[in-house]
């Protein structure tokens, strides 16, 4: 298994385009500093440390205050990581649901198929975002909400190219034998289905990762995802749009912050399909 | 199948789409596990207060009648009172529809053309420089939120250099000029990312179209490329534009929300966002059908046009 892995590896490193490699470093880097924001940010997250609001960089202050007086640059470090794990989160729920009844539905057919995918028709003809407006109306903002929602709504086109890629595994030999075997739903779906279907599916995930990364920053900056005092990047940006009238870029930094992210794992996912020589899931819907 | 009895069907399919639609919005804001009246006031809930809210939502009755007498007035066209100042909802948003089907129409007008013609020089040569530069930007543009490029245009016109307002203020805009000002910069932001998921799509979808067996025998018969494009290719790849377009009109109503609240412009989709943040139900409701309707009847308009376009539904066997 290790020596696979290695192997694996090995490979990849040998396609590894120029600029696949440095979107790789860029994520480990976010990765990184996500994980490890305590530990880097050189001041506290709530911290006040000066009075002046928007004062510019320097004295200790790499990239200058925000509006209450706090350490921009630590306050990214603390916004970087909890986009990154709401996104996360956001992305493994809404796999966990679309996959299985992705794959459900394809191993069972019939009308638990039919039902499922007219009802997955019914909300992908719904604007993503009046969905999650309607519902954080009635429920309000909290990370729970937002992350169930934007689960919900991404887990529809996860089921619709679970379901499209189980649909055409489950024609297989393989999977006749294994039937003829006698093996169990739960078997085909996670021992034949899962393993065939794996290369689009790591390539959706980083494309649900980036789209949840866009979502709940478009939230938070609009003013209705993760609340203040609890900031992330979305919220940095909205926090500190004054700061542009008093001619600093402060509300720059986390955006970009945001499109380092989502750029590198785009470019990656188009470089492992690519490679792979797999058709992109968006064409699977 | 008789080309008027299809385009009947999808019109009753819109028509049944649009209900649908209707019973999630409702559904949708009723989900609500305890009481909504609670929820509203939150920690300032005193029993008037409730009880006045409760009777306003008409909360005390069944939801299944609650439902069809919002879907009546829907019908009648009367969208109801705003719960947070009691204003009259047709006079609010038909006060600020005209200016957010006016940002919409522009952005349109300038994305359309634009990226389909990106995405057919793309598609066009497979593989090329000019391909590359073209799926790669577009690639790269997609992935940036829309307001990293507000900030970015923001920053750069209206604080650095000054040129153009930060802020859209229609109040006091009147002449052509005025208006392309202020328009400029929510304009220019919604543009780019509308246009770089169109450009993609027209690109693979037309790239579909060239790699069939029909354009393949046209290639292998020696037709002249501009021939296998103009009279080949570009008759059966309308269809699939066509639906290119009225699936980023879903990209074109979020960005709407996002670039209105950004610039402060006065249309209905900064007043949803205002909505939510004060719980108004009624507006968000109200809100929500309109953009969803149009969503809807614009997909429709879209798939008969396409339909009408493919020859195979106009000369059936």
């Amino acid at each position: 298994m290790v020596e696979r892995i290695a192997i694996a590896l090995r490979e990849a490193r040998r396609d590894l385009t120029p600029t696949a490699a440095v979107c790789l470093v860029i994520i480990s880097l976010v990765l990184l500093a996500a994980i490890l924001a305590p530990f880097l940010a050189p001041y506290r997250e709530g911290e006040i440390l000066t009075t002046g609001s928007f004062v510019s960089p320097g004295d200790g202050l790499l990239l200058g205050s925000d509006y209450l007086g706090r350490d921009l640059f630590s306050r990214l470090f603390y916004g970087l990581r909890l986009t990154v794990v709401v996104s996360f989160m956001i992305a493994f729920l809404a796999f966990l649901v679309g996959c299985s009844l992705g794959f459900l539905a394809a191993v069972l057919g019939g009308r638990f198929d039919m039902l499922i995918s007219r009802l997955v028709d019914a909300l992908i003809a719904f604007p993503a975002i009046m969905l999650a407006l309607i519902v954080l109306t009635a429920l309000g903002p909290s990370i729970p909400v937002l992350v169930v929602t934007i689960a919900f709504i991404d887990s529809t086109r996860v089921f619709r190219v679970a379901r499209a890629l189980g649909v055409d595994i489950v024609v297989q030999d393989y999977i006749e034998a294994a039937t003829v075997r006698g093996e169990r739903f739960g078997w085909l779906m996670w021992h034949e289905i899962l393993p065939n279907a794996l290369v689009p599916l790591a390539a959706e995930f980083g494309i649900r990762f980036t789209y949840a990364i866009l979502f709940i920053s478009a939230l938070s900056f609009l003013g209705l995802g993760v609340q203040p005092p609890q900031a992330d990047l979305g919220v940095l940006i909205r926090e500190n749009m004054q700061g542009l009238l008093y001619g600093t870029f402060s509300p720059l930094y986390p955006a970009l912050c945001i499109a380092a992210i989502t750029v590198s794992i785009n470019l990656l996912v188009d470089w492992y399909l690519r490679r792979n020589d797999a058709a992109s899931p968006e064409d699977l819907q | 199948m008789n080309i008027l009895s299809v385009i009947v069907q999808r019109l009753g399919l819109g028509i049944l789409t649009v209900l649908i639609v209707s019973l999630l919005v409702f559904v949708g804001t009723e989900i609500l596990p305890g009481d909504v009246a609670h929820a509203i006031l939150g920690q300032g809930a005193t029993p008037e207060l409730v009880a006045n809210i409760r009777e306003r939502l008409g909360l005390d009755e069944p939801a299944h009648l609650r439902y069809l007498a919002w879907l009546g007035e829907l019908l009648r066209g009367d969208l109801g009172t705003s719960l947070a100042n009691g204003a009259i909802l047709n006079d609010v948003i038909g006060e600020r529809i005209g200016n957010t089907v006016l940002l919409a129409a522009v952005t349109a007008a300038i994305a359309v053309p634009l990226s389909i013609v990106l995405g057919l020089v793309a598609s066009t040569r497979p593989d090329s420089a000019i391909d590359r530069l073209i799926s790669t930007s577009t690639l790269a543009l997609i992935s940036v939120p829309d307001f990293l490029i507000a900030v970015l245009l923001v920053s750069l016109f209206a604080v650095q250099l000054g040129w153009l307002p930060a802020i859209a203020n229609l109040n006091r805009v009147d002449g052509f000029l005025e208006y392309a000002r202020v328009l400029a910069l929510p304009v220019t932001a919604l543009s780019f990312t509308v246009m770089a998921h169109m450009a993609r799509m027209t690109r693979s979808a037309v790239l579909n179209v060239l790699t069939s067996s029909p354009i393949e025998m046209a290639i292998l018969k020696g037709v002249p490329k501009w021939r296998i494009i103009l009279v080949h290719a570009l008759p059966n790849a309308i269809a699939p534009i066509i639906n290119v377009i009225a699936l980023n009109l879903a990209y074109l109503i979020t960005g709407i929300v996002v670039i209105e609240s950004m610039f402060n412009f006065p249309g209905v989709g900064r007043l949803m966002v205002e909505g939510v943040t004060t719980r108004d139900i009624p507006l968000v409701q109200a809100a929500a059908m309109i953009f969803c309707s149009t969503y809807v009847v614009l997909n429709l308009a879209a798939d008969i046009v396409s339909l009408i376009a493919n020859p195979r539904v106009r000369h059936p066997k």
